[in-house]
C-alpha cells in the first residue's frame, strides 16, 4: 500500500476515534455509551491492522485481533448483559453540563497536542501525527470517569482510556513488544471481571449504580 | 476586459432566484412521499408566491420603516449572497470580491432585521421568534464561522473560489478536517435555515414557532419576499455545502463547464434535499433548551476539524 | 548450593503462585492457613538463597535476560517475603476469629487465601523482572488482585473504598503505561524494536543516549501513575479508604508493602531518567510531590477517628519521607530512603497486627471506642505504644537512623526546606501520641473481649526495627552500599 495513502487512513482512523470519544461524553444512554465504544475498538483494531500491514510488523495483526474480539465483541457483550440483569436506568446523568464537557473536553485535545509535541518531532513513523490523538482520547476517557457518577459510565470511561493507551502504543512505536501487549490484554480481562462482579455487589449495597451514593468515606466525619 | 463572468454572475443569480421555489418544492414532494401523501407538485411554492405578490400589503398602524423595509433587505442579502457562492463558475466577480465571513455577515444582517421587524410591532409572539432567533444565533454563528474557518485552513484562504479550487483539485481524499467541518456544517445549516430538530418551517403552533413567529404580522408582497428569501436560504445553503465540500463538475471558465456544472448543481441539490429529508423525517424537534446541546456539538465538530487539521495533516 | 540461582529464581516465583492454585480450592479447609504460612515461609527461605547468592555474587541476569537481580530489589523481595510470612501467620488466628464472628463464609475464605498469595506472586513479579512493560502488568495485577480483598466485608462502606480504589488506581497506573510508551519510544530509537528495547539491564546501559526531552515527558507520566499507587498527595484519595476498609492483614501487606514497590518502580524510572537528562529535574519532582506528602498526611493525622485511617494516613507521610528522601538523592539520602522503606515496612506492618487485634477487642475501629489496651492485653497495648514509638522516628529505632540521616542530608543539599521536613515529623509525633496514648492507659472498658493475640509476628517486627535502629548489620549495610551505588 502506498505510504501516503496509509497515512491518510490512518489519520482519518484517528479522527474517527476521537470522534467516538467526544461522542462517548455527550452521550446520554448506557446503550449509546456501549455502542460508541464498541466503535471505537473496531476503528483501533482496523487502524492497528493497517499500521501492521503497511509498517509490515506482523504481531500487530495480533494485536488486531485481540482488540477486536476483545473490545469490540467480548466487552461490550459483558457489558449488554450486566446492564440487561442489573436493569439499570437507562439514561445517565452528568455532574458537569454537556456543553462545558465539550469544552473542557477541546482543551484537553490542544492540551495533549502540545505535550506531544516532542514526540511528534523526533519520530518518523507514518502514525506520528496520531500520537497527540492517543493522548486526548486518554484524556477524554479520564474526563469521561470524572463527569459520569453512574458505575458503568465510569467503566467504559476507564475502558475508552485504556483504548488511548493502545493507540498510542501503535502511533508512537508501532507497538509495545508482543508479551505487554498479552498481559495487558490479560489485565484488561481481569479488570473487566471484576468490575463485573463489583456491579453486582454495588447494586445489591447500594441499590442503584449511582457512585454518588458511594459518599460514607469522608474526611472528618 | 472579459465580460464573461459578468454574464456568468448575473446568470447565476436569476438561476438561484428560480430554482430556489423549484427545491423547495422538492423537499417537500420527498417528505410527502416518505410519509404516504399526495404532493402538491414541485411547482406549487411558484403558485404560492405568486398568489403573495397578488396580495395587498397590510400593515400594523404602528409600523415603523423598519418594519417596511425588512423584507426588501432579507430578499436583498439572499440574492447578494446568490451572487458570492460559486456554484456555476469559479471565476465570478463577486466571489472574487467577498469572501465566506462576508457571506455568514450577510445572512447575520437579514437575521438582525428580520429580529427587528418581529419585535417592531409590539406582539407578544413577534418578540418571543424575535428572542429565540437571537438565541439559535449566537449559538450557530460561531460554530458556522469555525467550520468556514477550518475549511479555509485547509485550503488556504478565506475566498469561496479559492477553497472549492484547492478542495476541487486536492490530492487527499481522506482529510478529517474536512470531514468534521462537513459535520459541522451539517448541524449548522438545519439551524440556521430553520430545519427540523431546530425549527419547525411548516408549524401552525405559535408557541413552538422561531422563525415563522417573527413574520407572523407581514402579509401579501412583503410576506413573499421573506418567503421567498427563505427558500432561497435553504437553497444556498444546500449549494455552499455541495460546493464546498464536493466540488466535483464546478466549472472553471467556460460555458460548456458552466453548463455542465448547472447540470452538476441540480443533481447535488436533488440529493442534498433527500439527506434533508430523512434527517427531517428522522428526528423529531427538540425543546428550546436542550438546543445548547446541538449546536454546542456543532461548534465542537468544527473544533475539532481545526483541531485536526493542526493535529493530523 | 544445591539450586542455580535461575532455578531458584522460578521457585521464589513458583511457590506463591502454586499456593494461590491450591488455595483457591482448599483455602476454607481448617489447615489452609497453614498452608499459607509454609507457603510464605518456603518463598522467604528461596528469597534468603537468593540474597545470599547476590550478595556473594552481585547482580545477575536469569530467564533469558527476564529477570534481573540487585541489590536493590533483593533486599525488596526478602523484605516483601518476610512480611507476607509474618502476615500469614497473624492472619491465622485473625481470619479464624473474622469467621466465627460472620463476617467472612467459605468461599470468601478460599478466595481471601488464594489471592493473598496472588498478591505476593504480583508483587514478586514486579520487583523482579527486568522488563519495564512486565513491571506494569504486575503492578496492575496486584492492585487487581487486592481490589476484591479490599471489599471483603461488603458492607457498604468497604465497596466504596474498593471501587475508589480499583478507578483511581486503575487511571492512575494507566498514565504510568502511557510513560512506559513514551519510555519504549525512546528506547526503541537506541536499542531497535523488541522485548530488548524494554529491558531495564539494556536501557540503564544506554540511558545517555536516550533522548531527554521524551524522558522528561515520560517521567511526569510515570511519576503521576505510580505515584498514584505510592499514594503521594494529591493522588492519594484511595489509599485511607482501601488501608481502613480491608481485613486487617491486607492492610498490614497494603501498606507495608505494595506502597514500597511502587516506589521501586518509581526510584528504578527515574534512574533512567536521570541518566538521559542529567538534571535534577525528576528528583525536584519527587522532592515536590514526597513534602506535601508529609505535610499534608500530617494534618489529616491530627483529624482522624479510625485508627487505621490514622495509620494509613501515616503510611502516606512514611512513603512521602522516602520519596522525598530519594528525589533529594546523594548517597546519604538515598542510605537514608532504602533504609526507610525497610523499616516502616516493619513497623507499620506490626502496627497494623496489633490495631487488628484491637479493634477485634472492641469491635470497631473508632479511637473513641478503643482504651485500656495496656491492661486488656499487655502484648497488643505494648506492641501498639512501641510500634507508634518507632513509627514516630523516636530513638532507638531504625527510623529514627532513616530520618536522622534523610534530615542531615536536607540540612547539606535543600537546606531551606528542612523546616518543612520537620513541622511534618513534628505534627505527626504530636497528633499520633496525642491519639494512642488514651487507648492504651486507663481501665478496660465493659464491652472489651479479650483475644489471643499472635505474639510473634509483632515481637519479630518491632524486635527488628529495634535492633536495626541500635546497630545496623554489616551485610545490611553493604547492600545498601551497593544499592546506593546502583541508584546514583
Amino acid at each position: 500500500m502506498n505510504l501516503h495513502i496509509a497515512a491518510q487512513i490512518n489519520s482519518f482512523l484517528a479522527a474517527l476515534v476521537l470522534l467516538t470519544a467526544f461522542g462517548m461524553l455527550v452521550q446520554k444512554r448506557v446503550y449509546g455509551l456501549i455502542h460508541l465504544f464498541a466503535w471505537q475498538g473496531f476503528f483501533l483494531s482496523l487502524n492497528t491492522a493497517i499500521v501492521g500491514f503497511v509498517a509490515d510488523r506482523h504481531h500487530l495483526y495480533i494485536s488486531s485481533v485481540l482488540t477486536l474480539s476483545l473490545k469490540v465483541f467480548l466487552l461490550p457483550y459483558i457489558l449488554h448483559v450486566l446492564i440487561h440483569r442489573l436493569k439499570i436506568r437507562k439514561e445517565v446523568e452528568t455532574i458537569v453540563n454537556i456543553p462545558t464537557t465539550m469544552m473542557i473536553g477541546i482543551a484537553l485535545v490542544i492540551f495533549s497536542y502540545h505535550l506531544t509535541a516532542p514526540v511528534r518531532e523526533l519520530s518518523n513513523l507514518v502514525t506520528r501525527s496520531t500520537i497527540a490523538v492517543a493522548l486526548a482520547t486518554v484524556m477524554l476517557g479520564l474526563l469521561m470517569m470524572i463527569t459520569r457518577k453512574h458505575a458503568v459510565t465510569q467503566i467504559i470511561g476507564f475502558l475508552a482510556l485504556e483504548n488511548g493507551l493502545f493507540f498510542a502504543a501503535t502511533s508512537a512505536t508501532y507497538g509495545m513488544p508482543l508479551v505487554v501487549e498479552l498481559g495487558v490484554a490479560l489485565d484488561v480481562l481481569i479488570a473487566a471481571f471484576i468490575f463485573g462482579i463489583f456491579f453486582f455487589h454495588i447494586n445489591r449495597t447500594f441499590d442503584s449504580l449511582d457512585v454518588e451514593q458511594m459518599a460514607r468515606l469522608k474526611e472528618g466525619d | 476586459m472579459n465580460l464573461y463572468p459578468f454574464a456568468a454572475e448575473m446568470l447565476q443569480i436569476l438561476i438561484i432566484l428560480a430554482i430556489a421555489p423549484a427545491f423547495v418544492g422538492w423537499v417537500r414532494m420527498l417528505k410527502c412521499w416518505l410519509q404516504g401523501r399526495t404532493t402538491a407538485g414541485l411547482f406549487q411554492p411558484y403558485r404560492d408566491l405568486m398568489k403573495l405578490f397578488a396580495k395587498d400589503v397590510i400593515l400594523a398602524e404602528n409600523a415603523s420603516w423598519i418594519f417596511r423595509f425588512t423584507p426588501y433587505i432579507v430578499f436583498g442579502t439572499a440574492t447578494l449572497a446568490g451572487g458570492i457562492i460559486p456554484m456555476l463558475s469559479v471565476d465570478l466577480p463577486l466571489a472574487a470580491s467577498a469572501d465566506a465571513i462576508v457571506l455568514v455577515a450577510l445572512f447575520a444582517i437579514a437575521r438582525f432585521f428580520t429580529s427587528l421587524a418581529g419585535m417592531d410591532i409590539g406582539t407578544a409572539f413577534g418578540g418571543m421568534g424575535s428572542s429565540r432567533e437571537m438565541t439559535i444565533a449566537s449559538l450557530a454563528e460561531p460554530a458556522m464561522l469555525m467550520a468556514i474557518f477550518t475549511v479555509s485552513l485547509a485550503a488556504g484562504s478565506t475566498s469561496l473560489s479559492q477553497i472549492v479550487q484547492v478542495v476541487f483539485s486536492g490530492q487527499s481524499v481522506l482529510r478529517p478536517s474536512l470531514a468534521f467541518a462537513f459535520l459541522a456544517f451539517v448541524l449548522v445549516s438545519l439551524a440556521e435555515t430553520g430545519r427540523i430538530p431546530v425549527d419547525n418551517p411548516t408549524t401552525h403552533l405559535e408557541l413552538t414557532m422561531i422563525h415563522e413567529a417573527m413574520l407572523l404580522e407581514y402579509s401579501g408582497r412583503h410576506l413573499a419576499l421573506f418567503e421567498w428569501a427563505g427558500m432561497m436560504k435553504l437553497t444556498l445553503f444546500m449549494a455552499l455545502g455541495a460546493v464546498l465540500f464536493f466540488p466535483w463538475g464546478i466549472g472553471t471558465g467556460s460555458i460548456i463547464a458552466s453548463g455542465l456544472a448547472f447540470v452538476f448543481l441540480l443533481l447535488k441539490l436533488a440529493a442534498a434535499g433527500i439527506v434533508l429529508v430523512l434527517i427531517e423525517t428522522g428526528l423529531a424537534k427538540m425543546r428550546l433548551f436542550r438546543l445548547t446541546e446541538f449546536l454546542g456539538s456543532a461548534f465542537l465538530m468544527a473544533t475539532l476539524g481545526m483541531l485536526s487539521f493542526f493535529i493530523l495533516e | 548450593m544445591a539450586m542455580n540461582s535461575s532455578t531458584m529464581l522460578l521457585v521464589l516465583l513458583g511457590v506463591p503462585l502454586c499456593a494461590a492454585a491450591i488455595l483457591a480450592f482448599v483455602g476454607d479447609r481448617k489447615f489452609a492457613p497453614e498452608i499459607n504460612i509454609l507457603g510464605s515461609a518456603a518463598t522467604l527461605a528461596t528469597g534468603l538463597g537468593l540474597a545470599l547468592e547476590v550478595y556473594l555474587q552481585g547482580p545477575m541476569l536469569a530467564g533469558g535476560k527476564f529477570f534481573f537481580v540487585d541489590a536493590f530489589n533483593i533486599y525488596l523481595s526478602v523484605l516483601t517475603s518476610f512480611v507476607s510470612m509474618t502476615t500469614a501467620m497473624f492472619s491465622r488466628g485473625y481470619m479464624r476469629r473474622e469467621r466465627e464472628h460472620g463476617r467472612v463464609g467459605k468461599i470468601r475464605m478460599r478466595f481471601y487465601h488464594a489471592m493473598f498469595q496472588l498478591f505476593i506472586f504480583a508483587m514478586l513479579l514486579c520487583l523482579l523482572t527486568n522488563n519495564v512493560g512486565v513491571l506494569w502488568i504486575a503492578m496492575e495485577l496486584a492492585t487487581l488482585s487486592t481490589v476484591l480483598l479490599v471489599s471483603l466485608y461488603r458492607t457498604p462502606t468497604a465497596i466504596e473504598a474498593a471501587w475508589k480504589y480499583f478507578i483511581l488506581c486503575g487511571v492512575g497506573i494507566a498514565q504510568a503505561l502511557f510513560g512506559t510508551v513514551l519510555l519504549y519510544f525512546a528506547a526503541e530509537k537506541v536499542l531497535g524494536e523488541g522485548g530488548e528495547a524494554l529491558l531495564w539491564t539494556n536501557l540503564s546501559r544506554v540511558s545517555g543516549s536516550l533522548e531527554p526531552t521524551v524522558l522528561s515527558l515520560a517521567f511526569v507520566f510515570l511519576m503521576v501513575g505510580y505515584g498514584t499507587k505510592v499514594g503521594l498527595v494529591p493522588l492519594h484519595n484511595w489509599l485511607p479508604d482501601a488501608h481502613s476498609e480491608g481485613p486487617t492483614p491486607i492492610s498490614a501487606v497494603l501498606s507495608g508493602l505494595l506502597l514500597n514497590i511502587a516506589l521501586y518502580a518509581l526510584v528504578r524510572c527515574k534512574v533512567l531518567v536521570d541518566g538521559s537528562t542529567h538534571t535534577h529535574q525528576a528528583g525536584n519532582i519527587m522532592m515536590g510531590f514526597g513534602l506535601l506528602s508529609i505535610l499534608v498526611a500530617a494534618f489529616s493525622l491530627l483529624r482522624q477517628k479510625d485508627i487505621k485511617r490514622m495509620f494509613s494516613y501515616s503510611s502516606i507521610e512514611h512513603m512521602g519521607i522516602a520519596t522525598f528522601a530519594f528525589g533529594l538523592g546523594g548517597p546519604i539520602a538515598t542510605f537514608g530512603a532504602l533504609l526507610h522503606m525497610l523499616v516502616h515496612s516493619l513497623a507499620k506492618s506490626a502496627i497494623f497486627f496489633t490495631v487488628g487485634h484491637a479493634s477485634q477487642m472492641h469491635r470497631t475501629q473508632e479511637m473513641e471506642r478503643i482504651r485500656g489496651l495496656f491492661k486488656g492485653n499487655p502484648l497488643v497495648g505494648w506492641g501498639l505504644m512501641i510500634g507508634v514509638m518507632a513509627i514516630v522516628g523516636m530513638p532507638p529505632f531504625g527510623i529514627f537512623t532513616s530520618e536522622f540521616l534523610i534530615l542531615t542530608a536536607t540540612m547539606k543539599d535543600a537546606p531551606y526546606l528542612t523546616p518543612f521536613l520537620l513541622l511534618g515529623l513534628g505534627v505527626t509525633f504530636a497528633a499520633l501520641f496525642r491519639k494512642v496514648q488514651p487507648m492504651v492507659s486507663g481501665d478496660i472498658p465493659s464491652y472489651q473481649r479479650p483475644v489471643k493475640a499472635a505474639h510473634l509476628p509483632v515481637l519479630l517486627h518491632l524486635a527488628l526495627v529495634l535492633i536495626i535502629g541500635i546497630y545496623m548489620p554489616a551485610f545490611l549495610n553493604t547492600w545498601f552500599h551497593t544499592a546506593v551505588e546502583l541508584l546514583k
